[in-house]
């Protein structure tokens, strides 16, 4: 039994090892196509864009988005805003009432349908060639419009997706999430290099109108449309972009349950999203998603639960081991502990997983010196790495048992659907 | 149609999948290389751990066969105790971690010849100078084969670290030593009978707990404690 574990460790390490490889690559060719503004620029011309901003019990947070769209430096004339109230139960509504009086903002209420409904509402609305929404609990950079919009001079390019960053960390859970948003805006530049995105993101991707009329609008997607509506681009073959000067500030959960629940959403969400489109994995006509990306997200699953089973497999050998000693001979044999590097590891795996967590930090401190133009070491990546190792095992393994569950009662569903259906 | 042939080529390029699979193939490699070569330098470090030793037991020896009775204030054995004690540990641990190789075959088999050579000095010095110490010569065979090794392993060790004057020698039932495989025959003990301990020349087979054992060595500690009254009557009458 014990081969085959080492056999299956040495290969998911090998593949994990080789997607940063991969990143690094792609770095290494383009790094100097890699675009970062640090001042105000001027368009050439300024397209209309809508913004849509769904809200379910955001009376706190909804003002501050509002406002930062208002504030966005681009033509007052050209922006319109559509705030839709997803029907809350809190003084949301109220809130948003005070901005009717603006020009450009358009409110709307609704009966509370989910995220993707109340987009879809404010499809309806839309009469400018771009589109883009905002989630009421984040808010964007003055320059974050502008800088997307040029990436559309492109008239291949569909969707452009913006740098996610998180907002004035407060604690450790906090921080250690925005070590992960600093990696995320260089994974996302590489991927974008190649075509291989599969997420744009909620907050503030701005499309062309043309790709919601040519696919459809969004769909239900198991509360990830964001993912659902890119890989359908994909599947398509439009192109989309990443701004990574385009800075969207989020309010990252601040406990372990909130963050929890959170990924444990997300990663149900990319797992039954990828079975809906398993048709294109692996398939060259898809290209980058379908032969890395998507494949690069089934692995670090497979392999964070699979070092979970190790540890836990490890931890449980080594206490009975201990148990038998005091057993046998007491207490005091197992008090003296003296250290000789003798009994260092030295295998291969070791070396292995010391370059695998090197270059994980690489990319860190790669979208770091994206974000604020220079390499800065802080206690955040710590806390990433700490933080993440011993929670994101768990999270994936409930999104991966929910996952099971809820493929189980479609099964059983269509079963007896169709025995009904014989039936009659 | 060009534009579109240009952007399949961008979605999609062979030639960076196969390199980087290279590349990462190579820092495989690379890791590979770092561990054998430390795994090497732990190898090297048992063998000269082992040469001291060596030559450590053939100077007391010799002291002691140049020398008669005198010798016995020369005799320093608490030191080569605990450093072959570390070396049987640390030898363990490179057939549990490095593996069993040819290099740890040979090292085990001159660990266990160090060991019978220690045995015999040992004994000479404790019945010449009066030493106290009791001698526990303690068979076994891999995990597979003697379920009740690894506990018995526990024991002695905690026996060890109890009673500094007790000396345990542990033989791996399938050396292919001619010394180890002579204890044997003169013990006569059976490969279906592990763990065996042979103690003052009785053996006893199979688990032994550690009350049961130490009972057995205060004995051994007491039997050896009447002999040079003996030897001491013997000379004065």
């Amino acid at each position: 039994m014990s081969s085959v574990s080492t056999t299956i460790y040495f290969i998911l390490t090998f593949l994990s090892v080789y997607v940063q490889v991969f990143f690094l690559s792609v770095f290494l060719d383009k790094r100097k196509k890699i675009l970062v503004r640090k001042g105000t620029i001027e368009l050439s011309e300024y397209p209309g864009v809508t913004v849509i901003v769904p809200c379910y019990n955001e009376e706190k947070t909804i003002t501050g988005t509002i406002e930062s769209l208002l504030d966005l430096d681009y033509p007052k004339d050209k922006l319109k805003i559509i705030v839709i109230d997803d029907g809350s139960k809190d003084h949301t509504w109220d809130t948003i009432k005070k901005f009717e009086e603006h020009q450009n903002i358009k409110i709307l209420k609704k009966e509370n349908g989910g995220k993707y409904t109340a987009l879809n509402l404010g499809l309806k609305y839309v009469d400018t060639p771009f589109l883009g929404c905002l989630d009421a609990d984040s808010f964007v950079d003055s320059q974050a419009l502008k800088r997307i919009m040029t990436y559309f001079y492109d008239s291949h390019v569909m969707a452009v997706a913006p740098s996610i960053v998180v907002d004035k960390p407060k604690n450790i859970i906090q921080g250690a999430q925005k070590a992960e948003y600093d990696m995320a805006i260089y994974t996302k530049k590489m991927l974008a290099f190649l075509g291989g995105i599969h997420v744009t993101p909620g907050p503030f991707s701005i499309f062309r109108k043309k790709v919601f009329e040519d696919l459809g609008p969004y769909r239900h997607a198991h509360n990830t449309e964001d993912q659902e509506i890119a890989l359908r681009m994909q599947k398509n073959h439009y192109k989309i972009e990443h701004c990574p000067d385009a800075y969207v500030y989020t309010v990252a959960p601040n406990s372990v349950g909130k963050l929890f629940r959170q990924r444990q959403r997300w990663i149900y969400g990319f797992l039954r999203n990828v079975i809906d489109y398993k048709k294109i994995l692996f398939k060259k006509k898809y290209g980058t998603v379908a032969f890395f990306t998507l494949p690069s997200g089934i692995i670090s699953v497979i392999s964070a639960i699979f070092l979970l089973g190790m540890v836990f497999y490890n931890i449980i050998v080594f206490l009975i081991n201990k148990i038998i000693q005091i057993n046998i001979a007491g207490f005091s044999s197992i008090s003296n502990f003296s250290f000789d590097w003798f009994y260092f590891d030295t295998k291969t795996i070791f070396f292995m997983s010391i370059l695998l967590y090197s270059s994980v930090v690489f990319s860190l401190l790669m979208g770091r010196r994206m974000l604020e133009g220079k390499i800065r070491f802080s206690f955040d990546i710590l806390y990433f790495v700490i933080i993440y190792g011993a929670l994101a095992p768990f999270w994936l393994l409930k999104a991966v048992f929910n996952t099971i569950r809820s493929k189980q009662a479609s099964w059983t569903l269509e079963r007896d659907v169709g025995l009904k259906l014989d039936a009659n | 149609m060009e534009k579109q042939e240009e952007q399949e080529q961008q979605k999609f390029d062979w030639r960076r999948y196969v390199v980087v699979f290279f590349i990462t193939l190579a820092l495989f490699l690379t890791a590979v290389y770092i561990s054998n070569y430390f795994n090497n330098k732990k190898l090297d470090q048992l063998k000269s751990i082992q040469d001291k030793i060596s030559i450590d037991i053939l100077s007391s020896e010799t002291q002691f066969s140049l020398l008669s009775e005198l010798s016995c204030k020369n005799v320093s054995d608490t030191v080569l105790s605990s450093e072959l004690s570390e070396l049987g540990k640390k030898l363990e641990w490179g057939e549990d971690n490095i593996g069993k190789s040819e290099e740890l075959t040979y090292l085990r088999k001159y660990y266990s010849l160090l060991e019978i050579k220690d045995y015999l000095l040992m004994k000479k010095i404790s019945s010449r100078c009066g030493v106290k110490s009791a001698f526990v010569l303690y068979f076994y065979t891999t995990a597979e084969n003697c379920s009740e090794c690894q506990k018995e392993g526990i024991v002695l060790s905690a026996l060890k670290d109890k009673y500094p004057e007790l000396r345990v020698y542990s033989f791996d039932y399938s050396t292919e030593l001619s010394a180890v495989e002579a204890m044997i025959n003169i013990y006569k003990i059976k490969d279906t009978k592990l763990p065996a301990l042979v103690v003052d020349d009785n053996v006893y087979t199979g688990f032994r707990s550690v009350e049961e054992l130490e009972k057995t060595i205060k004995e051994s500690f007491k039997l050896q404690e009447a002999i040079p009254e003996n030897t001491s009557n013997k000379k004065s009458s």
